[in-house]
């Protein structure tokens, strides 16, 4: 392996940890305000909006997008290939490509709020 | 150069014994993790306009919503479990010669995901 090639992997690594801690922290409050704080009628509509519509919460929201689909593409084509499917799992530019477009797509969505 | 050798491994192997099973569930909490991004990116695009994310907060009440929101909260919890049991052996950390307990390490983060949590839901619903 060049060493060009081990710093890119380190660097995919970093934002897999990154992701993993960040949604390790955050995503299961996440989850119980959509699924099930929601449907109670803890929170209302209009605060929710918003919360969503305010700046830091939206700069928050693509961070975290970012970090949950870099380690998702990390993970889940190394699980891939630990399921056989080898030859899509290698395809590294698919899933860390898919990442990137996700996050773009979450920094338009933000902007354009 | 000669081709790479892999050994030949059916695609079960991970139902074969219960700790292989539970890797590839913990691998596979990543995908919870992708469904979670995509539905804020949703979020926030709908937010855009009031009456899209009128929309969307009703769909938040159908049981299907509910039924996926509670499946993607045990792979979150299942998520959240393994990574902080694997926080001592990523973060090793000593005081003068002594290794802290790796137990203190993991426990430190519990802690810290019970006050995030928290924070989050008091964020949200005050």
């Amino acid at each position: 392996m060049t060493s060009r090639q081990s710093g890119a992997s380190a660097f995919f690594w970093l934002l897999f940890s990154g992701g993993g801690t960040a949604s390790a922290m955050i995503l299961p409050a996440l989850v119980i305000v959509t699924g099930i704080a929601v449907p109670a009628g803890w929170v209302s509509e209009s605060s929710l909006l918003d919360l969503v519509r305010n700046p830091l919460t939206r700069l928050v929201l693509v961070g975290l997008v970012f970090l949950f689909l870099f380690h998702w593409a990390h993970r889940f084509r190394y699980a891939l290939v630990d399921l056989g499917l080898r030859r899509l799992g290698k395809q590294a530019w698919i899933f860390y490509g898919l990442a990137l477009g996700g996050t773009l797509i979450a920094s338009v969505a933000a902007l354009r709020l | 150069m000669t081709a790479q050798y892999t050994r030949p491994l059916p695609r079960s192997w991970w139902l074969r014994k219960a700790n292989y099973f539970v890797f590839m569930l913990r691998e596979l909490t990543s995908v919870a993790v992708f469904a979670y991004a995509i539905f804020l990116i949703v979020v926030m695009w709908q937010a855009a306009d009031a009456a899209s994310f009128s929309g969307l907060f009703e769909t938040l009440h159908e049981p299907l919503s509910i039924a996926i929101h509670l499946l993607l909260l045990v792979l979150a919890l299942i998520h959240t479990g393994t990574w902080i049991a694997l926080t001592p052996k990523v973060v090793v950390l000593w005081q003068d010669d002594e290794q802290v307990d790796p137990d203190l390490v993991a426990g430190m983060n519990g802690v810290a995901w019970l006050v995030v949590s928290g924070l989050i839901l008091w964020l949200v619903l005050a």
